[in-house]
């Protein structure tokens, strides 16, 4: 039969380039993992390269295979487009859901597990906050911890100096960091691509450097206290400070800690969902139109009556000011704050989960931030392996969905809403 | 009747850095006329039509627009004084929608719906393809999209480079007409080309820049005729 020759053919050629890469995998481990030390003379494990190679070979035979399967059935393309069809007119339901799960989930973990969801929901709002900046101005930012910073020392500080209340410190914390944020931007105007990221990762890494090294004011390494938020007065602790109730005294229910980071969970909701909502109403405006439009080209931009540098720094500035936000949220989720939580890692962490997500797509970019920070909790026992799956992951993303697990959706043009 | 000249430039000079690209050039375009600036490639004549946006800056000489001197205004601000431009390449906004393209003409403005009627009826196909990414359309369609985008500002006046560039001779036609409908309809038309003899048939004068001076100008019809430009544009003898 002429299919089962061509397939007999493909098999041949499957070998042959399994082979080659075998042999290449030899060649490339042999001096790596086939020579060890001992004593003075070198000793020879030809059996561990050759495993390797082995695997590889196979690797690369099924990779093969799996590249020349058909294509899939068209019922089955077919299912997944009325799948989207169906999400599309449900969209608002499918969130709606989403939410309720969300509110609900508290009272169905533990306390370790809602820990971990409270740090999701931060790096859920440092993530839409870089989001603003990369994925919708298009200004690449190396070094967005330093608003995450500036958001955490300011509530932190701001309570030792200024006897700040949490509450006084989310305002004051947001608007420093948008301070920062523009003080950035103004120099950076002119800068494009590499440059700006080179420019904004050495922003990143003076604030963290002058938090370590300013003793006198920051602490340095020894950090600073940053209380845990009151709900209108009453406290969360086990017994009030004088002159306060306590939260269960208040309710007369047992103590539990638990309530105070039920409380928390539901104030992060709360603002997260702000700034999701915030962010799509700014994407039907004017300025997000502006964002995207210099992202795509800024001399067009410019002939076309738009100010690049009003639009640029209020990206910055609201980018900022959302990472300051979550680094106020930050701080008094974990009721202390030094300069080891804003290195450059922390940096590289949030714009992956703007990359994983999608660059400008709201929906992604939450999804990710809740899938890395859950997903490396929940995989404790592979700890070591973290570094190599995520690899792996971004690696895959970049050949399956280059544009991110949800590419950005278009903001369904409405003229009545503009006109 | 003379008309009142809307833009000029006098003896301007422009370098990039410090290469000089267009030496003592000066121009007049009277409103309600299609004016052409024709020239081979490397001429200057895309940065003659920048530098009047101010991108970059003319390094003396003199742009007026409407009797006001605009040779240091921000280029932001000269967009919206009345001046729009259909830029080299098109330049639109290749990930958002059509639509979305169309509506960063007005700068914020919110949209004038008449003014979007009038572009939707210049090019129908813009408004079938609303919705569309505009890094999908065809490259005709893509220049359709530049005028239209350019034209929801309102211009008084419209700086077009090359919108013939790379296009089929169909649509090439089709452009074209949309021209003398823009003008018919009383906005004034400075056009770069390549393309002479298009151009030069369109245009009520012409100026021809050669290594970033002025060597011509005159009426469109006479510098069609004129052996000179037409053994060094238009291939005849």
């Amino acid at each position: 039969m002429n299919g089962s020759g061509e397939g007999a053919h493909g098999v041949g050629r499957w070998l042959r380039e399994a082979a080659i890469t075998g042999g290449i995998a030899f060649l490339l481990f042999a001096p790596i993992t086939g020579v060890t030390l001992s004593g003075y003379t070198l000793e020879g494990h030809w059996q561990r390269p050759l495993w390797l190679a082995v695997w590889v070979a196979v690797g690369r035979f099924l990779w093969s295979w799996f590249r020349a399967r058909p294509r899939p059935s068209p019922a089955l393309s077919r299912l997944s487009g009325a799948f989207s069809l169906w999400l599309d007119d449900h969209r608002t339901h499918l969130i709606l859901i989403l939410l309720l799960g969300a509110m609900i989930l508290p009272w169905f973990i533990g306390k370790y597990w809602l820990n971990v969801a409270i740090l999701a929901w931060i790096y859920v709002l440092l993530a839409l906050g870089l989001n603003i900046v990369v994925g919708l101005a298009g200004l690449l930012d190396l070094g967005f911890v330093a608003f995450y910073a500036v958001g955490a020392y300011g509530y932190a500080l701001g309570h030792q100096y200024l006897g700040l209340s949490f509450w006084a410190a989310l305002p004051f914390g947001a608007l420093l960091a948008a301070c920062f944020g523009v003080m950035l931007g103004f120099p950076v105007l002119r800068m494009h691509g590499d440059y700006l990221a080179i420019v904004t990762l050495g922003f990143g890494e003076i604030i963290r450097l002058v938090i370590n090294n300013w003793m006198s004011f920051t602490g340095g390494p020894n950090g600073v206290r940053a209380p845990f938020p009151s709900l209108f007065g009453i406290d969360f602790g086990r017994r009030a400070a004088p002159g306060h109730v306590t939260f269960h005294e208040y309710f007369n229910l047992p103590y539990s800690n638990e309530y105070r980071d039920i409380f928390f969970y539901f104030l992060l909701l709360i603002v997260v969902s702000g700034m999701v909502f915030l962010v799509r109403r700014l994407r039907r405006m004017p300025l997000g139109r502006n964002w995207e439009a210099l992202r795509e080209d800024e001399i067009a931009c410019r002939a076309l009556g738009i100010q690049p540098v009003t639009v640029k720094l209020s990206a910055f500035g609201l980018g900022a000011m959302t990472g300051g936000l979550g680094g106020v949220f930050f701080a008094a989720s974990q009721g202390f704050v030094n300069p080891t939580s804003f290195t450059f890692m922390e940096s590289a962490h949030i714009l992956a989960i703007v990359i994983l997500g999608g660059m400008g797509s709201t929906g992604g970019v939450i999804a990710a931030a809740v899938l890395l920070t859950v997903l490396p909790e929940a995989l404790r026992d592979f700890a070591e392996y973290r570094g190599l799956l995520f690899g792996c992951a971004m690696v895959l993303m970049m050949v399956w969905r280059p544009k991110g697990l949800m590419g950005m959706r278009r903001a369904r043009f409405r003229r009545s809403g503009v006109a | 009747m003379k008309r009142h000249e809307i833009l000029a430039l006098r003896e301007v000079d422009v370098a990039h850095g410090h290469s000089p690209v267009l030496h003592q050039v000066s121009l007049s375009v009277r409103q309600g006329e299609i004016v052409t600036l024709i020239g081979a490639n490397g001429a200057g004549k895309s940065t003659l039509l920048m530098a009047i946006f101010g991108l970059p800056r003319v390094t003396r000489g003199e742009i007026l627009f409407d009797g006001r001197e605009i040779t240091r205004v921000p280029t932001h601000r000269i967009a919206r004084m009345g001046m729009a431009q259909v830029p080299e390449g098109r330049r639109i906004f290749p990930g958002m929608t059509v639509m979305e393209n169309l509506v960063m003409g007005g700068a914020g403005a919110p949209v004038d719906e008449a003014v979007l009627e009038r572009v939707c009826g210049l090019f129908p196909i813009l408004r079938e393809r609303s919705g569309q990414r505009a890094g999908t359309l065809s490259g005709g369609e893509q220049q359709m999209l530049a005028i239209g985008r350019a034209l929801m500002g309102k211009p008084r006046v419209l700086l077009l480079d090359e919108p013939s560039l790379g296009l089929a001779p169909l649509m090439i036609r089709r452009i074209f007409q949309a021209l003398r409908a823009i003008v018919a309809e009383g906005t004034t038309l400075f056009l770069v080309e390549q393309n002479a003899n298009q151009a030069l048939r369109l245009a009520d004068r012409g100026y021809v820049l050669v290594n970033g001076r002025i060597v011509l100008e005159g009426g469109g019809e006479s510098l069609l005729a004129n052996p000179e430009v037409r053994r060094a544009y238009l291939g005849g003898h």
